[in-house]
């Protein structure tokens, strides 16, 4: 494509965050009508740098221009006033409050009053344009996580960005929601948006993006003018400094089944309910639990881990019948799990990391003794922790809300195995990961396994999933829609599983 | 007992309880545009009795019952200014300020009180708001005397129960203060200014607690007493929660608050002489805690009640 002046420029940003250098001396532009990739791994300062065009963040040093002319920008309001719009990776939306009324947060009424005609008739013009349709009076809280992305979206074309910032658009989607999404992308695009695009999917970076900035230690480590034709694999050595190979799962030898759900039923108390729900995980063994989420999935996670308690079957830990269903009595039993949401049910984001990192075990003697902590062990346990798992973070008295994505995911893992599990239960285990962590994460479990660990994965990546696991089984409305073996399992099986269409185990 | 019930609902009561409402309202009105921003304003009490004495005082000396009022509503505004300053623009402890601002308020009160009027035997008082009858209105059988004869202050909440709830509702403003309570970070990402709007919304609460501390020590007691308050801006508070934070139920939580209390002081009046009296003036009290029991399961505060907003933190 041709290279028109630059719609953005950034030139030599810095900034830091205490001893943190977040970034250093960047420099990045976006022509109009260009999907710019930015590429990093979990802490490269990829959304540290978008903070900062965007006006969250004021930099250290560097300067921004917009379409040559250098302005400054120190607040959202400086960004959305110079056409610049983000869609951040956690939503800034406001739960109770409308759709519309999130819309028209911010932007002037008329004749006093809050402009409800304008603001319908603005939505619906930019839902005819690129395909982005919202109920204008539901609260928010009632929206999908793929509806409440299309809202931000619409909130940025709203107050007529031309640069629309999206971070992680597509890890909170499901995999038949980003191909939506990025239609809406390219159509803005076609009409002239700059885009900027942050994902650790690097087939997706390829489908989507016309060019690509990676950044590594918060530092420009290069630039890929031709994302489609470039493997993934050269990518990834750019972003991480050195080659990423896939993990090779050898053949296993399950023992004894370490933990069964014999016909688990729930309630529908909060979200779908478990039918009948059966299913053995072996020692040795890593079981997928396939499906579009919302089948049940946050339920049998929850069962499992022992938050919740079923209406009727019986659940076994290691041959011992669980009775109380507590999350202490599971833990006891052998069960270490690692949550999907690692912000609000993995770790205590306000509390020292090495803290969080001792939790679920505070009362153990390893922790404390006559009712006292012992901050002396749990320092060093958290420190070797640290060193084990290349957790980056100045120290363990850190607190865990600051660290990146990645490094959270790695301190709720170092936490949970440390402590040799005999089943671990994880959701999503590598979402927000870049490809070194994910990789990094993949071979832990795999190492487990070989422990003779029983591992179970719920996941949405059948990919990943088909890569990880011994076994796979599909949960289609709270049932378990049938279990296929690794080898026979395909992408399109498993997809017509997961549809409901095929429905015998 | 019928008689008791006679003099208990005669004809005055209706307007009794309009007028014990209308500080409470007030007060009300104003916690819950603070809460509603996300501070939690726990200097109320001391705002209102500071209020009631600064415009007393006004008045007082100048004879003039509006100069009191605004100097009242001004006094309001700076202390909202202050617990702000505390509270969004340093970001400090909401409890731990409310309750600094209260103290220093209330000392203040009693300080400059003593200072300007000295220790007097028979403490001074003021010609206070007289009723003003709204013609046609006020001939209204039943409430036409109780709702349309009242004080100038008392048709002032009547409009500010409606204006409240349109601003906060209707207004680009009000919604930026909706939205700075539940998520100040989607306000800042959408370029309204979290700290403006919090400071506007905590001075708005302080000028309303401004108008309830008047009320009392220009309306209703037409004196100054350190008494004057008596708790009142407590109940607001737990008003407020009753209220859901809402204009219309806030004010009917203050309303209704005021019948009890209208219950009760006739009572004590009433034939029912042998029961101690302090057992009727428990009789609200005892009300505002069931109700807060009752109501506050499912009431659901707005999320970002006592964060304070930090741009780079996460
Ligand atoms: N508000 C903050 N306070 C302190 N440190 C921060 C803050 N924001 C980012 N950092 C640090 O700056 C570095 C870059 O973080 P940033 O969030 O920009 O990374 P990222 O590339 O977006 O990573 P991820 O892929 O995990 O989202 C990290 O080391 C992080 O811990
Ligand atoms: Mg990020």
């Amino acid at each position: 494509m041709p290279t028109p002046a630059p719609l953005i420029e950034m030139r030599g940003i810095t900034k830091s965050f205490g001893a943190v250098k977040a970034n250093e001396a960047v420099d990045l532009s976006v022509a109009p009508g260009e999907i710019l990739g930015l590429l990093g791994e979990n802490g490269a300062g990829k959304t540290t740098l978008m903070n900062v065009l965007f006006g969250a963040y004021a930099p250290d040093a560097g300067e921004i221009l917009i379409q040559g002319q250098p302005v400054r920008i120190t607040s959202s309001a400086d960004a959305l006033a110079a056409g610049i719009g983000m869609v951040h990776q956690h939503f800034h939306l406001a739960p109770r409050l409308t759709v519309l009324e999130n819309l028209l947060i911010g932007i002037p009424g008329k004749s006093g009053r809050i402009d409800r005609a304008g603001g319908l008739a603005r939505l619906a013009e930019i839902g005819r344009q690129h395909g982005l349709t919202l109920d204008p009076d539901l609260p928010v809280s009632t929206l999908s996580v793929g509806e409440q992305q299309r809202l931000e979206i619409v909130k940025a074309l709203f107050r007529g960005a031309k640069l629309l910032i999206l971070d992680e658009p597509t890890a909170v989607l499901a995999p038949s929601e980003v191909d939506g999404l990025f239609s809406a992308l390219r159509s803005m695009a076609a009409q002239g948006l700059g885009i900027i695009f942050i994902s650790h999917k690097l087939n997706e970076v390829r489908a989507l993006t016309h060019r690509c900035t990676v950044l590594r230690h918060g530092r420009v480590a290069g630039r890929v003018d031709d994302p489609a034709n470039t493997t993934s694999a050269a990518m990834a050595q750019l972003m991480c400094g050195h080659e990423i190979v896939p993990p090779a799962r050898g053949p296993s030898t399950p023992g004894e089944a370490v933990l069964t759900l014999d016909a688990i039923s729930t309630s529908t108390h909060s979200g779908t309910a478990l039918r009948d729900v059966s299913l053995a995980v072996r020692s040795g063994e890593i079981l997928g639990i396939a499906g579009v989420s919302g089948n049940g999935q946050r339920a049998l996670a929850e069962v499992i881990s022992g938050v919740r308690a079923p209406d009727a079957g019986r659940m076994t830990i290691a041959g011992q019948t669980v009775s109380r269903f507590s999350p202490r009595e599971v833990q006891a039993l052998g069960l270490g799990r690692i949550p999907e949401d690692r912000m609000t049910t993995g770790l205590v984001t306000n509390l020292p990391l090495a803290d969080s990192m001792v939790l679920p075990r505070i009362g153990t003697a390893a922790f404390s003794s006559k009712g006292l902590l012992k901050p002396d062990a749990i320092r060093t346990f958290a420190e070797e922790q640290i060193k084990a798992y290349d957790i980056r973070c100045p120290g363990p008295m850190t607190r865990a809300g600051a660290l990146s994505g990645g490094n959270l995911q790695k301190a709720l893992l170092a936490r949970e195995l440390a402590f040799d599990p005999k089943v671990l239960i994880v959701s999503q285990p590598t979402r927000g990961l870049d490809i070194g962590a994910a990789r990094f994460i993949h071979e832990k479990f795999l190492d487990m396994r070989a422990k003779g660990c029983g591992i179970i994965v719920i996941g949405e990546d059948l990919e990943e999933l088909l890569v990880l696991c011994d076994r796979i089984a599909v949960m289609y409305e709270g049932r378990i829609a049938g279990t296929l073996d690794s080898a026979d399992a395909t992408i399109a099986r498993l997809g017509l599983l997961m549809t409901g269409a095929e429905g015998h185990g | 007992m019928s008689a008791v019930l006679e003099q208990i609902f005669q004809v005055g009561f209706l307007a009794a309880i309009i007028r014990i409402a209308t500080p409470l309202a007030f007060a009300t009105l104003g916690e819950m545009f603070s809460e509603r921003a996300g501070v939690l304003n726990l200097g109320i009490e001391g705002i209102m009795l500071l209020c009631a004495m600064t415009g007393f005082t006004a008045t007082s000396l100048s004879g003039s019952l509006w100069l009191g009022v605004l100097v009242a509503v001004l006094t309001g505004m700076l202390m909202g200014a202050l617990h702000a300053l505390f509270t969004v623009a340093l970001g400090l402890s909401q409890h731990v300020c409310g309750i600094g601002v209260t103290l220093f308020s209330s000392g203040l009160a009693y300080f400059l009180y003593r200072l300007i009027f000295g220790q007097q035997s028979v403490p001074p008082a003021i010609k206070g708001f007289q009723t003003l009858p709204i013609p046609v209105l006020s001939d209204i059988p039943v409430l036409g005397p109780a709702v349309f004869n009242q004080f100038a202050l008392v048709y002032m909440v009547i409009i500010a129960i409606p204006l409240a709830a349109f601003v906060l509702y209707r207004t680009p403003w009000g919604l930026s203060v909706r939205m700075v309570g539940e998520n100040p970070r989607a306000a800042d990402s959408a370029g309204v200014s979290v700290i403006a709007t919090r400071f506007q919304a905590v001075i708005l609460g302080g000028a309303l607690m401004g108008l309830a501390g008047a009320f009392l020590s220009m309306a209703q007691f037409n004196a100054f007493t350190f008494g004057v308050v008596s708790g009142r801006g407590w109940v607001a508070i737990a008003l407020v929660v009753f209220g859901r934070w809402d204009p219309w139920r806030s004010a009917g939580a203050a309303l209704l608050f005021a019948f009890v209390d209208a219950l009760q002081l006739r009572m004590q009046a009433s034939g029912l002489g042998h029961i101690p009296y302090e057992a009727f003036l428990m009789l609200p009290f005892i009300f505002t805690i069931v109700a807060m029991a009752v109501m506050s399961r499912n009431a659901v505060a707005p999320s970002a009640l006592l964060k304070p907003f930090r741009r780079e933190e996460r």
